[in-house]
């Protein structure tokens, strides 16, 4: 057996010098992730800091209104929290559409975001890789494309990121509370997955050894009241996105004042779908114009025979998300449209 | 007196609602599977762990075992230079490690030994070896037309091709024809417990736990590969996790597990098999097409009827699936050919898994059968109704009780099947389209000569019964002591039953659906000369043997079970998401032994069949050749989400012709034409026909209005 050091330091400090000073060590969140890269020969670390157990686990309302999600609380605790369910439904929405119960209950927040993809080539330590062995080359071109990225991805990788808490985060515009050797640093969302480029090893931009302490969601607002989460899979339950929507919108009228749109399953990182914002927001909301939006946002995508079916998917997932959102807000407002 | 044959028996305790008897011990965690017997656990067994090929096709060069050697803990590394040697490799998929050849990804390379599992895992990683690699054919597509043949013949012993009539004047004649390609991926069985395996040969006689379906089979298989009279292996299954058809024959680790034991005498040897290796070590359904070709009367009445079948299967051991057997015998009709034809591939080696050649024929048939009803402007129910044949085409012998009509029509009205629009897209609600679906099922009446019973009479008016029978998780243990009670005629809970063992009376395998029935007559059989020999009120002690080599009735006439499938399944209009929300089977399979494990084996074939109709799909990479939805995340079957209102019913019938308890086999029949019917009710919906398996929701995107 592969022999490793099992540490539960008590101090988030400690934790972080522990890792940052040996490149052979892994923080451990829920393990529902790492457990399974151990046992399929991933990752072979010397030594696994349990970060589980810092008192990192609660959600707090900060003065100005920011809600601060310690990386300790566990998904089923995040998914039910009052605030979260009530004033940023799309974060609930999203953790129920993952994963199983059991998964949720010992899954953390960090934990959550820095899973790391599905792709079958990169959980099969018998094919070619470049995220688990750079240079290896990347067996998912040419092969099982099911679930493979359309946008932002690079010759040396076409996988997803599978994460669906990452992607209402992204779509809320949360922040992530970083610490490292030389102190705390806040990452927005969209600045903390990448995008594979030349170095698909590197799934975020964290350094070794720094340590997610909380996520931030800004100040509850019309818009993150009106957020939701769209999953689309062929399985009712336990499935993985083949393409989900994390959207946001307050209309005024039938003008979109704000809107918000993130997707899954479609890129290395949860792709905030910024053009498609910018060609909605001040205009009349219609279904049309959704799905151009959302075309638009697609133009640069770049499809194979197995995954060119996300292109309908998401538009329509998002056309869909958004219709559900507008719906509710001429009810809430008597408006019709 | 002799009791030549068993005599049919009246039911008492047959035919009534009774729980698992071991039900208990399953959901309490007592019941020991084959990698949990305590036994041979204290006696510190070594773990096995399988290295396995990284290539298609080729040759192993050398596989250094030197870092793994080193590791604390390893014991021995085994490979096809250092393995013991077999005594027969006629059979190539259980030759383990006798040769350099490689015959198909994930086959097995070397075998490390360790003092723990960790130690043989972290042994197993370490091994590296070295391979001389072939060009390799691996999928269907890359075969040339010059690669498939016609098999000898196909699963089950069936004739590969068969021919009546004129199938194409049959056909040119026809008003009217439909025709199709219809596909079923390859699938794989995954029972929830993991083949596994623990065994310990003391020099004269190995003993193995394992997770099968046929004790005896396993050790008649075995004993010639390792060199010893059958009589030498005692194989024993008590419990067994499922196995829907991979544990019904011996595979590769099997024979694994019982080297290594030859190899260290006097040490237990346990190995598992883990999910990922058991996509490609322990069988699995072949991917199938089927070219359905249909000429029928403007009524609808078939005329000619073409099933063409090919599929793949491994170089190293021929499996055919029996894809077009269903052709043969379920609808009317002059003019039929039914062919199969493979194509050996350089992959892993497929077997039987639940329903071989009905669930993916069905799929094919059933299919176009609606689509003939659709061409013909004939309800689909109608249909099948107006193909009822008088005899069976394929034999021209009558049939014991072909009860379809009465399944279908039982299950239309419990469905509230009149009321269904006929055109596609009708049904809207809200964002789904909603769509009904219907298609038969039927399932051949096997029965297995053979099997041998024992009763014993004991103190206080108790009976032993022992047989070797393995209960794979159906129920066996309860429906054969509720047999046995009939058979006596004694009360169910004097009976004292003893299975899974190859110590015990001979027994077929739990296969076939005809475990029940085969093992049952071997039971009644032997409980009637027990009564012939020893009378009503036996002395403690005497015992009775019998062996049920034929039951007669069945000789001349077609036995089939029959059934109806009924879908309602809604389609995302967006998304193009399907989800199945009402399925009901009606079913006529004899008489229902106990409907409370029947039950329990209809909804699980329902439920298979629409995984299989909607999800299951072993994707094979044509490079590396080997499944990479290899694992329970990837390969997706139904989860609790996904199985909605499901609804099961049967006939009230007996059928002394196939048993003496009236009984046919209910353990596949619900995985047959389920997906049909599911399809078919997707093309309701929504207007896409789909003819290939799984329907994902890619396939219902933007779906155009209907004209
Ligand atoms: C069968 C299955 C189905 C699933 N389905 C879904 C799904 O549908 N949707 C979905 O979103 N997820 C799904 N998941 C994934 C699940 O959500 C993740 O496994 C889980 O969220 C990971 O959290 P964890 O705490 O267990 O992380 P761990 O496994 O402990 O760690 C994961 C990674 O994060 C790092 N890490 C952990 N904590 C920190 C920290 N505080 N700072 C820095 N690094 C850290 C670890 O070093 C490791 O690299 C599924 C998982 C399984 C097994
Ligand atoms: S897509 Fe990325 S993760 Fe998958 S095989 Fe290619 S490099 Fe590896």
């Amino acid at each position: 057996m592969k022999e490793l050091t099992y540490v539960r330091p008590t101090d988030a400090r400690d934790a972080v010098a522990r890792v940052s000073d040996d490149p052979h060590a892994r923080f451990l969140g829920g393990g529902t992730n790492l457990v399974d890269h151990l046992k399929l020969g991933l990752l072979t670390p010397d030594v696994l800091v349990d970060v589980s157990r810092l008192p990192l686990d609660e959600v707090t309302r900060l003065d100005d209104g920011t809600l601060r999600i310690g990386t300790n609380v566990r998904n089923s605790d995040l998914a039910a929290h009052p605030v979260v369910r009530s004033s940023y439904p799309a974060v609930t929405r999203a953790l129920l559409a993952g994963a199983s119960g059991q998964i949720r209950n010992q899954a953390t927040t960090g934990g959550n975001l820095l899973q790391r993809t599905r792709c079958v080539y990169f959980q099969d330590v018998t094919t070619p890789c470049n995220k688990r062995e750079p240079g290896s080359g990347c067996s998912a071109i040419g092969g099982y494309g099911r679930y493979d990225a359309v946008l932002g991805a690079s010759e040396a990788c076409v996988a997803t990121h599978p994460s669906d808490l990452a992607v209402a985060l992204a779509a809320l515009d949360a922040v992530v509370v970083v610490l490292g050797r030389d102190g705390e640093r806040r990452v927005p969302m969209s600045d903390f997955h990448r995008l594979p480029g030349h170095h698909p090893e590197t799934d975020t931009t964290l350094a070794h050894g720094e340590l997610v302490t909380s996520v931030e969601l800004p100040p509850e607002s019309a818009l993150t009241r009106a957020s939701d989460y769209r999953k689309v899979r062929d399985r009712a339950s336990y499935a993985f996105a083949l393409v989900s929507v994390a959207a946001a919108l307050e209309l005024d009228g039938d003008v979109v004042r704000d809107v918000r749109i993130a997707w899954g399953g479609v890129a290395h990182r949860p792709w905030r779908a910024a053009a498609a914002e910018e060609a909605l927001r001040g205009e009349t909301y219609s279904e049309e114009a959704v799905r151009a939006a959302a075309e638009l946002e697609l133009a640069a995508a770049v499809t194979g025979p197995d995954n060119a079916y996300k292109i309908p998917m998401v538009r329509n997932a998002t056309a869909y998300a958004l219709r559900g959102l507008a719906d509710r807000s001429s009810e809430r407002t008597g408006a019709t449209r | 007196m002799t009791v030549q044959q068993a005599r049919p028996v009246p039911n008492r305790a047959v035919g009534i609602a009774s729980e698992r008897v071991d039900g208990r011990e399953k959901v309490t965690g007592l019941a020991t599977y084959a990698a949990e017997h305590r036994d041979l656990q204290l006696d510190d067994p070594l773990h096995a762990w399988m290295v396995t090929s990284t290539i298609a096709r080729g040759r192993v060069l050398r596989v250094d075992a030197s870092a793994a050697l080193a590791l604390p803990g390893v014991e021995r590394v085994l490979d096809h230079e250092n393995a013991p040697r077999a005594a027969s490799t006629d059979d190539r998929e259980l030759a383990v490690l006798q040769d350099d050849r490689v015959g198909f990804r994930g086959q097995i390379v070397a075998l490390v030994l360790a003092e723990t599992p960790e130690a043989a895992r972290e042994g197993a990683r370490l091994v590296s070896v070295h391979y001389d690699a072939e060009p390799a054919t691996v999928t269907l597509d890359a075969a040339g037309e010059d690669d498939f043949y016609a098999p000898e013949q196909v699963n089950a012993g069936h004739e590969t091709d068969l021919e009546q009539g004129d199938v194409e004047a049959g056909l040119a004649g026809a008003a009217v024809r439909v025709e199709g390609r219809y596909s079923t991926p390859a699938e794989h069985n995954s029972p929830m417990e993991p083949h596994a395996a623990t065994a310990r040969w003391d020099g004269s006689v190995l003993t193995m736990y394992d997770s099968t379906q046929a004790v005896h089979a396993v050790a008649a298989t075995l004993a010639p590969i390792l060199g010893l009279e059958q009589s030498q292996l005692r194989v024993l299954a008590p419990y067994v996790g499922g196995g829907f058809g991979s544990k019904g024959l011996p595979h590769a680790p099997e024979v694994a597990a019982a080297m290594a034991a030859m190899a260290v005498e006097g040490r237990p040897v346990k190995l598992v098999v883990t999910r990922q290796q058991m996509f490609a070590l322990t069988g699995y359904r072949p991917e199938t097409i089927s070219h359905v070709r249909i000429g029928a009367e403007p009524d609808g009445r078939i005329v000619a009827l073409e099933h063409a079948a090919i599929g793949g299967t491994s170089r190293i051991k021929e499996y055919a699936e029996q894809t077009a057997t269903a052709a043969r015998m379920m609808y009317a009709g002059e003019h039929r050919r039914t062919t199969h034809r493979v194509a050996a591939l350089d992959v892993a080696v497929p077997s039987w898994m639940r329903a071989p050649g009905e669930m993916p024929g069905m799929f094919a048939l059933e299919v176009a059968l609606d689509e003939l009803a659709e061409a013909c402007g004939v309800d689909p129910v109608d249909l099948r109704v107006r193909n009822e044949p008088e005899l069976d085409p394929e034999t021209g012998n009558p049939y014991n009780d072909r009860r379809l009509v009465e399944c279908l029509q039982r299950g239309a009205e419990r469905f509230g099947w009149a009321d269904r629009p006929t055109s596609p897209q009708a049904i809207v609600d809200g964002d789904w389209w909603v769509g009904t679906g219907v298609a038969s099922a039927t399932y051949p009446t096997l029965w297995m000569p053979g099997n041998t019973a024992r009763i014993t009479a004991d103190e206080d008016g108790r009976y032993g019964v022992a047989i070797g029978a393995v209960d794979i998780g159906t129920g066996a243990r309860t429906v054969l002591a509720q047999i046995a009670a009939d058979a006596l005629d004694v009360d169910v809970a004097s009976i004292d039953l003893a299975i899974g063992d190859t110590d015990l009376p001979a027994a077929t395998v739990a296969g076939g659906s005809a475990g029940t029935g085969s093992w049952g007559t071997a039971i009644v059989q032997a409980a009637q000369q027990f009564r012939a020999d020893h009378g009503d009120t036996p002395d403690p002690g005497v015992q009775t043997t019998g062996t049920a080599e034929s039951y007669p009735d069945s000789v001349g006439h077609a036995l089939h079970s029959f059934g109806a499938t009924f879908a309602e399944v809604r389609v995302h209009r967006w998304t193009g998401e399907l989800r199945v929300t009402r399925l009901l089977g009606v079913y006529s399979v004899g008489r229902v032994i106990n409907p409370t494990t029947a039950r329990s084996q209809f909804l699980g074939g329902l439920i298979m069949g629409l995984s299989g109709a909607l999800f299951e799909e072993s994707v094979r990479d044509s490079r590396f050749g080997h499944v990479v939805t290899q694992d329970l995340a990837t390969y997706h079957v139904a989860s609790h989400a996904d199985v909605r209102g499901l609804e099961v019913d049967w006939l009230d019938e007996e059928d002394h012709l196939a048993t003496p308890m009236g009984s046919r086999g209910v353990g596949e029949i619900g995985i047959v034409g389920t997906a049909a019917a599911i399809a078919n009710a997707a093309h309701h919906a929504t207007g896409v026909r789909v003819r290939d398996l799984p329907l994902t929701a890619d396939l219902f995107l933007d779906v155009p209005p209907l004209p």
